[in-house]
Formats: structure tokens, C-alpha cells, sequence
């Protein structure tokens, strides 16, 4: 065990160089939801949602696919953020706050790879 | 190690309304990230096809799920609103006391009218509507 103090062992040694890279991402992944939730919401509401050929259709034509996969690339890494700072300030305990944040970027990471893999399954099955 | 000293937080503040919008910020947003889950696996069913799709439809719109999808909008539209507020605040503006206060009843006023609206527009008038 060290006798240092936690503060001797930083000082010193300069800034981590990523002091607002978290802080900057979240602010600008909100903003870049704010067109694209919308958008999102515009267009479930157009939709008729139990028309299985309208559904795919409308997923597959123009640049719905594009903003689509955008809409679920910057909401999860938003969630992932966000969730993260929810954690960091309740989870104090070292060994389940690292769990937690380990399950919050994995779950995210895979609600993130199952979205883009749908609506590239239906984007392609048109071209193909 | 020694106990250090803390900065304030929750539970140390006297009691404030605004900061019920704050707590409101955070939990509308991890319980978004279910809603979140919700719209892969209707992607996923749409992907799998229309039998699929259909099953997907159907739990949607069971009567639990169609709450749950309001309360996942209403959400929505108090993070969105909010999150604005916030926006605003880290480019500096509107960060009195009176003006927090303020702001905070306006995003209330906007989340709940907002969230009427489009809750009247994907709910009620459309006989295939979710």
C-alpha cells in the first residue's frame, strides 16, 4: 500500500487531455438529436404503423435509411453519456460502479448494432 | 482513507421545485434507453418480416405497452424541452435564479402541450394507428 495521498499522485503529471471531450459530446449529440428525433417523430406519425409494405417501404426509400442509422448511432452514444454521468454520481462503490458502467456501453452498443443491422437488412432487400 | 469533504448534492440542498426538473432530466432519459430497446425490437421484427412484424405490432399495442409507449413519449417531449433549457445554460444564457424558475414552468407549459399534441396525432385519429 502507498502512503501517498490520492492528490500526491496526481499532481504533476498534467491534464488527462480529455477533460471536456465527454462534457462536449453529449452537448453536441443533443443537438444533432434535435432534428433527427424529430424527424423521427414526424415520421411515425405519417406512417401507418401496421402496414408491414408501408413500413419497409418508407425504411428502405431515399435517405430514410441514412438518417435512420444516424438517429440510432448518436441517440445510443447519447444514452451511453448520459447514463454514464447517472452512474459516476450514484454508483460509489469501485467494483459495481465499474460494472455498471461496463453494462451501460455494452447495451448500448448492442441496441445500437441490432437497430443498424435492421434497417440495413431492409435498405438492401430492395437493391438485392 | 480518511472521509473527505464533499461538494453539495442532493440530499445536503434545501428543496427546490427546479431541482425536480433536474431529477426529471435524468430519469426521463435512462427511461428512454428501454424505449430505445422497444424501437430496436420493432426494427428488428420489421426486418424479420411481416409475421414477424406483425407479432412485434400486436404487443405494441396491447393495452400495458400502449402506456408504456405514452409514458416513453411523454418522456420524449420533457427531455426534449428540457434538454433545450439546457443548452441554453451551457452557452451561458438564463442562468438566474428567477430566470431558472422561469424557464422551468415554460418547459413544463411547452413538454405538456407538445406532448398532447403528438400523442393525439399517433394515438387517436387513424383507424391502422399503433
Amino acid at each position: 500500500m502507498s502512503l501517498r495521498s490520492p492528490l500526491g499522485a496526481a499532481l504533476g503529471r498534467g491534464s488527462a487531455g480529455d477533460g471536456v471531450t465527454h462534457w462536449r459530446s453529449q452537448r453536441l449529440s443533443a443537438l444533432a438529436l434535435v432534428p433527427l428525433s424529430l424527424w423521427f417523430l414526424v415520421a411515425l406519425i405519417r406512417l401507418p404503423l401496421n402496414d408491414y409494405a408501408a413500413v419497409t417501404i418508407w425504411m428502405a426509400s431515399g435517405w430514410n435509411p441514412v438518417w435512420l442509422s444516424l438517429l440510432l448511432v448518436v441517440t445510443t452514444w447519447h444514452a451511453r453519456l448520459g447514463v454514464q454521468v447517472v452512474i459516476e454520481d450514484y454508483v460509489h462503490a469501485p467494483g459495481p460502479k465499474a460494472a455498471a458502467l461496463v453494462v451501460n456501453a455494452g447495451l448500448n452498443l448492442v441496441l445500437l448494432a441490432a437497430g443498424l443491422y435492421a434497417v440495413l437488412r431492409m435498405a438492401l432487400r430492395g437493391a438485392a | 482513507m480518511r472521509e473527505r469533504p464533499l461538494s453539495p448534492h442532493a440530499s445536503i440542498y434545501r428543496y427546490m421545485h427546479t431541482m425536480v426538473f433536474s431529477f426529471m432530466h435524468r430519469i426521463s432519459g435512462v427511461w428512454m434507453v428501454l424505449g430505445v430497446g422497444a424501437l430496436v425490437y420493432w426494427l428488428m421484427s420489421a426486418a424479420a418480416g411481416e409475421a414477424e412484424f406483425g407479432r412485434a405490432n400486436a404487443l405494441l399495442g396491447g393495452g400495458l405497452c400502449r402506456a408504456l409507449l405514452l409514458a416513453w413519449l411523454a418522456a420524449y417531449c420533457y427531455h426534449f424541452v428540457n434538454g433545450l433549457r439546457h443548452l441554453g445554460w451551457d452557452a451561458g444564457y438564463g442562468l438566474g435564479k428567477l430566470q431558472a424558475r422561469r424557464s422551468a414552468r415554460v418547459v413544463l407549459g411547452v413538454a405538456v402541450v407538445g406532448l398532447a399534441v403528438a400523442a393525439y396525432l399517433l394515438f387517436c385519429p387513424r383507424a391502422g394507428a399503433l
